[in-house]
């Protein structure tokens, strides 16, 4: 149970996927103007990473290092998270509408996101068990969760306030992500 | 178009890191150090010129419903090749670029030129593309990690220019990072704002 | 339509297959050069082949690899290779050496996750002068500790718990090294 917990604490706030790994910053970066499209896009992750985070440590265990074509793995993993976004996105439209109306515009996004395959390889290069793989994908999605919404709501405030022309959106977003970073520092070492 | 012009509007005018804002993880988390920064830039642009050449030569074979997962394929075949020759001949840089290298497969400046570019033109005006992204995100790789190695540890490109103890360790972390590109996105704008004031007056 | 797919893929599957195989020995050699590039760098003078006669011992709770280092067949020291889990961020690896005293010869950190310009340092930072140096110390008498913690070795400023956590596996690997002594001498 501890070692679940120094996993959860670990991926959530010491070695944030945003902060202090530098991944799913274009996501970050995109789709955190609005409160609600941060929420959105983190839980439509959180979904994702956690699927997919299964299905790839399944294929890696069971099949590519049987058959001793770990050399496969880029291609395979990418593929199934592509797959896996399709398949997400056709069940959601059929068994909620109201829920692919909310997060299903974030879904053809996902593919791309670099935390995702990111992930998937980290735990098969960390040689994670098949349990702690899933425990710290939903940790690791949970963190990008919580790093999306506090920005989303610091930007919408930043909105009202006179910033200079040539730093106006991104360049200033940049700057409060690293002020944010900074904060995040103070988890280091915990866990 | 002709080839070098092309490359110029990849490079300047659609600056994939400055302008368009894509493939930002392996700019913030490779940009320690000015080599380190080149390094990370080379490495994808080689990628990048191989799959724009394969994708471009292959568009008229692939229909158009399966088009993404086949580019996906190209693209994430080439980074494991080069995945696999890093490994073999230069392990030092493998271990330093860790897992950003088989993440060129999800940079999206590779599936975003694929898309907007090969797919649309021949064959020499794709490498053309190629060359001019690259040329434009590892030029910019290279000057944040040489800001970055310069305000934190006093030298550029390991050529020390002022004592270490004097350089602010901020910039090497990950705040660094973010806080830097901030900057040099907003220099960028603002000298491009200048020189488009300049042209129309 | 799935057929252009399928094909992509094998396509790229030969491909990869063909290219891994040829490289395989480069790559195997690529990752043998670093340990032995490791272990030479921290023990001298032998003319054996430390990486083909390697061993493991037990020391403690922990498996230590070992790279027996051999003059004319005579004994002149070890490489031991160990690691610890307490760094700042995660697992640092070293090879250090010893003599068959057990004194320090040297060390290297093999991987690492630590801060750079902070833990990080630690590659160069205990071969400095004066209290950092641990070259020559001997942790089999008295397992070494930083100053912070009351022993005699001046931990990286500012990187504590990287400079503890890099003492542990050098304990360790003084450990394990010792009780690969004990157990030559005693086979002979």
């Amino acid at each position: 149970m501890l070692e679940y917990l120094a996993i959860i604490i670990t991926a959530i706030f010491v070695n944030n996927i945003v902060f202090a790994q530098f991944l799913g910053i274009c996501p970050f970066l995109g789709v955190s103007s609005r409160l609600t499209n941060a929420t959105g896009m983190g839980i439509a992750v959180t979904v994702v990473m956690v699927i997919s985070t299964l299905v790839t440590s399944l294929l890696q265990n069971y099949v590519l290092v049987p058959l001793q074509m770990e050399y496969m793995q880029t291609i395979l993993f990418i593929l199934v998270i592509a797959a896996l976004v399709q398949m997400l996105e056709i069940i959601m439209k059929k068994v909620s509408p109201a829920l692919y109306v909310a997060l299903g515009v974030f879904l053809p996004l996902i593919t791309t996101n670099c935390a995702v395959l990111g992930v998937a390889i980290m735990v098969t290069q960390k040689g994670m068990s098949l349990t702690q793989s899933v425990v710290y994908a939903f940790a690791t999605a949970i963190g990008f969760l919580m790093a999306l919404v506090i920005f989303a709501g610091i930007r919408e405030q930043l909105e009202l306030a006179d910033v200079p022309r040539p730093m106006r959106g991104v360049p200033i977003a940049l700057i409060t992500a690293g002020i944010l970073a900074m904060a995040f520092m103070g988890f280091a070492g915990i866990g | 178009m002709n080839f070098f012009k092309t490359i110029y509007h990849s490079a300047v005018l659609e600056n994939p890191t400055f302008v368009l804002l894509l493939g930002m993880c392996p700019t913030l988390g490779t940009t320690s150090s000015a080599i380190n920064g080149m390094s990370m830039g080379l490495a994808t642009t080689g990628v990048l010129i191989c799959s724009n050449a394969a994708i471009s030569g292959i568009k008229n074979l692939v229909p158009d419903k399966v088009r993404i997962p086949v580019y996906i394929v190209v693209i994430a075949t080439f980074v494991t090749l080069l995945q696999m020759l890093l490994q073999a001949y230069a392990p030092a840089l493998n271990d330093s670029l860790g897992i950003f290298i088989p993440l060129i497969v999800v940079n999206c400046i590779l599936l975003g030129r694929a898309e907007a570019f090969a797919s649309r033109h021949n064959v020499a005006s794709s490498v053309a593309d190629g060359i001019g992204s690259g040329l434009g995100f590892t030029v910019a790789r290279t000057l944040l990690g040489a800001c970055r190695e310069l305000l934190g540890s006093g030298s550029i490109a390991s050529l020390s220019i002022y004592p270490e103890s004097w350089g602010a360790l901020l910039f090497i972390l990950a705040p660094g990072a973010f806080i830097m590109l901030g900057f040099l996105i907003a220099i960028y704008r603002y000298l491009q704002a200048k020189s488009t004031k300049k042209h129309s007056a | 339509m799935a057929g252009v797919l399928t094909i992509t893929t094998m396509i790229a599957g030969f491909l990869l297959g063909y290219v891994y195989r040829s490289t395989a020995e480069a790559r195997d050699k690529a990752s043998s050069d670093k340990l032995v590039g490791a272990i030479s760098q921290v023990v001298s003078g032998f003319d054996n082949d430390p990486v083909s006669s390697k061993t493991t011992v037990t020391a403690g709770s922990s498996q230590i690899t070992i790279y027996p280092a051999t003059h004319d067949g005579r004994l002149i020291g070890c490489a031991a290779e160990s690691s610890s889990d307490n760094g700042f961020s995660g697992k640092i690896t070293i090879v250090a050496g010893f003599d068959p005293d057990g004194n320090i010869l040297g060390y290297e950190v093999t991987s690492h996750a630590e801060t750079p310009g902070l833990g990080a340092k630690m590659n160069d930072w205990f071969r400095g002068t004066g209290s950092r140096s641990v070259i020559g110390r001997n942790p089999s008498s008295r397992p070494l500790k930083v100053s912070k913690d009351g022993g005699e070795v001046d931990g990286i400023t500012a990187a504590t718990i990287s400079s503890r956590a890099f003492l542990e596996a050098l304990n360790i690997a003084s450990e394990g090294a010792m009780t690969y002594f004990r157990q030559s001498t005693e086979n002979k």
